[in-house]
């Protein structure tokens, strides 16, 4: 299991995957809004969406966790 | 020959024999199976084939224990440089400092020095021997002088930290003092207190990997510059690192052979988004302009959004700081300014030109940022970049906000040029947050169905305001250049400014912002 945390301070933009969707090792799944830039978070490790812990519009602080994987 | 030399001849020879086997066998094999290699076989690989002297061979020879005393001092070649090295030899005692082993140390920074040549340390020590604490620890030859020295040859001559091994306690301060550090994943540590200290003294349970890991220095602490899987790879890479120096601070590095960029069948227009908000990999950029192949990162894992290495443009070195949009927007964090502040003074150091790609929306801002000491740290960027003397070059490739202008060697930090791309914006900050900030309260006042087209409306007049012909007009950049054109233009320019000399401002030092 692991776990995808935002790596800085924003919005979230796009969440770009679901639950049960397979995500490879350094595929983009979120996409936040931060000093006016798109931030792109990728996975760290392949595995399978278990939850999505975000909403598109919500303020996430840095290590807030976005996904858990399985 | 008499049988009275030869007795003297394979006594000598027996004795060597002897002290070059280290220490007791089970401690070879036990290296061994955590793929360390022995301290003489790290020393043939590091140097070129058949030049190696080696002083203090027969420290403290009477005592069988201790050959060498724990650590091999010698004086060899790499790419037909000669250097001077120390290496811990971890099969006696866990390498760790007796006084004649602090004192081999000193001698062989002092020799350094003389000759005014690299000075490489293969660091693998369970640090002070602490039943000779009081030869080793306090006094004026005590291991405190290895620091002193350290301080006082930084900038004056390369100093490289290879490290195979723990680096414990004090002795975790000779990879602080160095230029740069190769840590071996799995094998190299650093850390002030040991995991079972830190469990005594503070109550903490951590393990070594957790708390002073190499991975853990190369991604979270900074402490690290380089993260390898081998020691053989770890020796390779200082070989390469060195290739981009010269061997003291009154040379210039050394020239290679010219190559061309790599070939690919995007162009630089063509990598370029036009949206300045998309990320964008700066690496591509980096490949389009550099000598194929001729890429030394440093810090790859650690603060991402900022790309620092070494490179080579037409066989000549040349020292690339670059944002990174693909990583948190290429925002500067108070770690990025760190590993640029450190980059920059490498490079001024040993007189390699600096190249400042800009594509960055400015210094990170909220609560987190400000605690940490964003603003302190960010000074350290721009002192550090303000001073560099050498060769300086800034090309704005896509936006440059705020005073993110001014950390990457913006017009008002004495850059030779400052050049930008067609696409390039340059402002205090970017259309949205500027209409933002400039209409928030007449926004707030129109009808619902207004705002959009008004927003757009002011948005684009702001982007005509900072429009970059506007600006060249104005003489803040030196020039605009063709995208396809900047590898030519920049190999050019560090041509013509190879003779550049200045001294930046005369006093004893500054009061660094740190």
């Amino acid at each position: 299991m692991g776990q995808i945390v935002a790596n800085m301070a924003g919005n979230v933009w796009k969440v770009l995957v679901k639950p049960g969707d397979q995500v490879e090792e350094e595929q983009d799944v979120v996409i936040l809004e931060s000093m006016k830039m798109e931030i792109p978070i990728a996975a760290e490790v392949a595995g399978r969406v278990k939850e999505i812990k975000t909403n598109e519009g919500d303020f996430v602080n840095e290590g807030d966790v976005l996904i858990i994987l399985e | 020959m008499s049988d009275k030399f030869k007795t003297v001849e394979s006594t000598l020879q027996d004795r060597v024999n002897r002290i070059k086997q280290g220490g007791p066998q089970k401690y070879h094999e036990s290296n061994a199976k955590k793929n360390k290699l022995f301290v003489r076989d790290r020393l043939n690989l590091l140097f070129d084939p058949g030049f190696e002297l080696e002083d203090a061979l027969f420290a403290n020879c009477l005592d069988g224990g201790l050959p060498t005393d724990g650590v091999v001092t010698a004086i060899g070649k790499i790419n037909g440089q000669t250097v001077c090295v120390m290496a811990n030899d971890s099969t006696v005692k866990a390498g760790s400092w007796g006084s004649r082993t602090v004192e081999k140390i000193l001698r062989i920074q002092e020799t350094a020095e003389k000759m005014r040549v690299p000075l490489i340390y293969l660091v693998d020590s369970a640090g002070a021997r602490i039943t000779d604490q009081i030869e080793m620890f306090p006094g004026r030859r005590g291991a405190g002088r290895i620091f002193y020295n350290q301080v006082k040859l930084s900038g004056k001559i390369p100093q490289i930290c290879l490290l195979f091994g723990p680096s414990a306690a004090g002795g975790a301060y000779i990879p602080a003092f160095c230029d740069i550090v190769i840590m071996v994943d799995g094998n190299a540590s650093m850390y002030l207190g040991s995991p079972r200290m830190a469990e005594m003294v503070i109550g903490e349970k951590v393990s070594l990997e957790e708390m002073g890991g190499a991975k853990m220095h190369c991604s979270i602490s900074g402490c690290g510059d380089v993260l390898v899987k081998s020691e053989e790879e770890a020796i390779s890479c200082a070989r390469d690192y060195l290739s981009y120096f010269p061997a003291n601070f009154s040379e210039q590095p050394p020239v290679r052979q010219a190559l061309d960029s790599k070939k690919f069948d995007k162009t630089v227009e063509e990598i370029i988004p036009t949206n300045q908000n998309a990320p964008f990999n700066m690496y591509e950029l980096i490949e389009r302009i550099i000598d194929e192949g001729s890429f030394f990162e440093m810090k790859k894992l650690f603060a991402g959004e900022l790309i620092t290495g070494l490179a080579r443009m037409n066989g000549k070195a040349v020292g690339i700081i670059a944002n990174q949009p693909r990583v948190k927007g290429g925002v500067l964090f108070h770690d990025t300014a760190d590993k640029a502040a450190k980059f920059i003074t490498l490079c001024d150091a040993f007189n390699i030109p600096l190249l400042f790609l800009v594509d960055v929306p400015g210094f990170m801002i909220g609560t987190k940022v400000e605690r940490a000491g964003i603003i302190r740290h960010g000074a350290k960027m721009i002192s550090a970049m303000a001073e560099a003397t050498v060769p300086k070059i800034s090309v704005i490739v896509r936006k440059a906000y705020g005073a993110g202008l001014y950390a990457m060697a913006g017009p008002a930090f004495e850059p030779d040029c400052c050049l930008a791309l067609p696409t390039a914006q340059i402002a205090v900050m970017g259309p949205e947050a500027a209409v933002n900030a400039v209409y928030a309260n007449k926004i707030a006042e129109l009808p619902e169905d207004e705002r959009k087209p008004f927003i757009e409306e002011k948005r684009e007049e702001y982007r005509q305001d900072i429009d970059i012909y506007r600006l060249a007009s104005e003489m803040v950049v030196d020039g605009i250049i063709s995208p396809n054109s900047m590898r030519e233009e920049l190999v050019k320019r560090f041509e013509a400014y190879h003779s550049k000399k200045l001294v930046f401002s005369e006093r004893k030092h500054p009061v660094y912002p740190v």
